[in-house]
């Protein structure tokens, strides 16, 4: 009607805002999840690993390299994109953002742009920790990064859900610890599917995380579980359905305006 | 000219503010708006007074965007609020009652967040000219937590400016203020009335409307009971007394003056006269005279007229 379709300033200060809260907490935001998967490298890749075969052709210290990633990066942007929505309306300053002249557009791209940005980010330190400890070749960085972004960016948007969604710390935490924790264990980043016996491989089948492993997986040695093409599909899907959770909530106004 | 001074906006003009048949029912059941109609005039400082509970944050989150209304219809500066909120909210400027802040941030960078969040492009020297209007040049490094009440009240009065509104809501600005600030912050909101901010404000102090405004509306249990101005009201619903300092105590009004609402001290020594300053003057000579007459006399009298404050809680009981 009047004044620009987007409010890009707008981006770009919550953008700012949140990429300033990472560096305010740098030290739990990065440090933290590189410290968890270096343990992870020492005990998995060195320790358990030189006594384990090949995966699919692929050492066991290198084959677990996407799967920690991926367990990294969903616990991550869930997390931070949770809390970053969640703050605001914990504290009440939430009130500027509904009275500002954006729409749920601008808030979600700033918010989980955000989150995303600092998801791929560590991934990539993860990355580079893992080299220290494993060798390990990427057969189609292109892929890589794309899936390393959609993954960020999809789950990113899931904890935004659960940030708008969660009305104390409690909700903010069980998801990702009742859900997103026991999916990821059981989401092949430790094992190939096709080791588990055939009624597990079919059930497993519904577990999300499976599709992103395998798929980031494929990305750096061409195996993969499940068709490449398939788990971009699913990955795709599940965005958005997120997308179109937020949008509902926003036009309906749920938990956010009474 | 018959404008009075102390009213700069002139009713002909289109509204800024125009609420019409606007209802609140919240989700709980509970009705905390009535068929509000209210229309804020361009360029004044319109004062919202109301007990605890009666609707005013409610009012002023509608017209922010902050609460959906239940029905009715707000328009800010022409703009609905709902269907063209971009327009409408990019002129409006809040300062919520709850002292709402992010801890970790510096002063400055919540000023420029809340700047870039209602679409404008950065202006430093905007900023600057905000914070130092409200003292808070010398704290924009400091981190919002290390501020006290009175500072971060005003770190949301900064922030609340930081667009350049031309409608700018105080709900409750000076509730934890003290003496001194609360003066600078008056002369502050009338310097932004002067440079063409209409400004709405709620308070619990009476004095800062009566101060401060040039209409008044009463709230009360969710229906605007009055709107008037402020001058219009005292003069209407505000009583006068006059105090007689007797010469001599009385040892009860005497049965002659019966007539008058006379109320005598309990020692006897003056005598309280209770009237309506819309009355006029007539009456006071004449009960002078009666007085004389019965040989009453006095060595000093002084009169006096109630406040916004006493108009308020009459107006509030009344219907209570
Ligand atoms: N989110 C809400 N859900 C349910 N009821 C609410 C909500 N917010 C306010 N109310 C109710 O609506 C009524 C009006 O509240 P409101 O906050 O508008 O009053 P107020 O005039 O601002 O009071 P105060 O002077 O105490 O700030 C109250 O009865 C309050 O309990
Ligand atoms: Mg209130």
């Amino acid at each position: 009607m009047s004044g620009p379709l987007l409010n890009l300033p707008a981006i770009r200060a919550i953008y700012r805002f949140e990429m300033a809260r990472t560096f305010r907490t740098l030290a739990e935001s990065i440090l933290s999840p590189v410290l968890t998967t270096s343990l992870y490298f020492i005990v998995f890749g060195a320790a358990i690993g030189s006594r384990m075969g090949e995966v699919g052709g692929v050492g066991y210290g290198a084959f677990i390299i996407p799967g920690l990633v991926m367990l990294s990066l969903l616990n991550e942007s869930i997390s931070n994109a949770a809390f970053g929505i969640f703050m605001p309306k914990w504290s009440g300053t939430i009130y500027e953002l509904l009275s500002a002249p954006v729409s749920f557009v601008e808030i979600v791209l700033g918010y989980v742009g955000a989150a995303a940005t600092k998801s791929v980010l560590l991934g990539v330190l993860i990355l580079a920790t893992a080299r220290v400890f494993v060798p390990y070749e990427i057969a189609h960085p292109v892929w890589m990064v794309c899936f390393l972004a959609l993954t960020s960016v999809t789950f990113s948007l899931f904890g935004f859900i659960i940030g708008l969604w969660a009305d104390d710390f409690q909700k903010l935490q069980i998801v990702p610890l009742m859900v997103i924790t026991p999916l990821t264990f059981l989401g092949g980043a430790f094992y190939s599917i096709n080791m588990l016996p055939p009624p597990w491989q079919t059930i497993t089948l519904f577990n999300p995380v499976v599709y992103l492993v395998s798929a980031f997986r494929w990305s750096f040695y061409g195996i993969a579980d499940v068709n490449v093409v398939v788990s971009a599909g699913m990955t795709l899907a599940f965005l958005a359905l997120c997308l179109g959770v937020v949008w509902w909530i926003f036009r309906s106004g749920y938990r956010l305006r009474t | 000219m018959a404008v009075p001074v102390s009213s700069p906006a002139h009713p002909d003009i289109a509204p800024i503010v125009a609420i019409t048949g606007l209802d609140k029912t919240y989700a709980s059941g509970r009705q905390a708006l009535k068929r509000i109609d209210l229309e804020i005039r361009r360029g004044e400082i319109f004062a919202l007074l109301g007990p605890n509970g009666a609707g005013k944050t409610t009012l002023i989150n509608i017209v922010c965007g902050i609460v959906r209304p239940s029905a009715g219809t707000v328009l800010a500066d022409g703009h609905d609020v709902i269907r063209d909120y971009r327009a409408a909210r990019a002129k409006i400027g809040l300062v919520p009652q709850e002292l709402s802040t992010d801890a970790f941030e510096t002063v400055w960078a919540t000023l420029r967040f809340s700047r870039g969040l209602f679409g404008k492009a950065p202006d430093p020297a905007h900023l600057e000219r905000v914070l130092r209007e409200l003292s808070l040049w010398d704290r924009k490094d400091a981190k919002i937590l290390t501020l006290s009440g009175g500072m971060k009240r005003r770190v949301l009065i900064a922030k609340a400016l930081a667009h350049e509104p031309t409608i700018l809501f105080l709900d409750e600005p000076t509730a934890g203020v003290d003496v001194e600030l609360r003066h600078d912050m008056w002369q502050m909101v009338r310097r932004l009335r002067d440079s063409g901010v209409t400004i709405i404000l709620t308070t619990h102090y009476i004095e800062e409307a009566e101060e401060m405004a040039d209409r008044v509306g009463v709230i009360r249990s969710g229906e605007l009971i009055l709107v008037e101005d402020k001058a219009t009201l005292m003069r209407k619903l505000g009583r006068k007394q006059l105090t007689l300092s007797l010469r001599t105590p009385l040892p009860r009004v005497p049965d002659a003056l019966a007539g008058y609402p006379l109320e005598l001290s309990t020692d006897g020594a003056t005598l309280v006269y209770t009237f309506d300053a819309r009355s006029g003057q007539g009456d006071l000579a004449a009960l002078l005279r009666r007085l004389a007459e019965h040989g009453i006399d006095f060595h000093d009298l002084h009169t006096q007229e109630s406040s916004l404050e006493d108009i308020f809680v009459s107006l509030v009981r009344a219907g209570a």
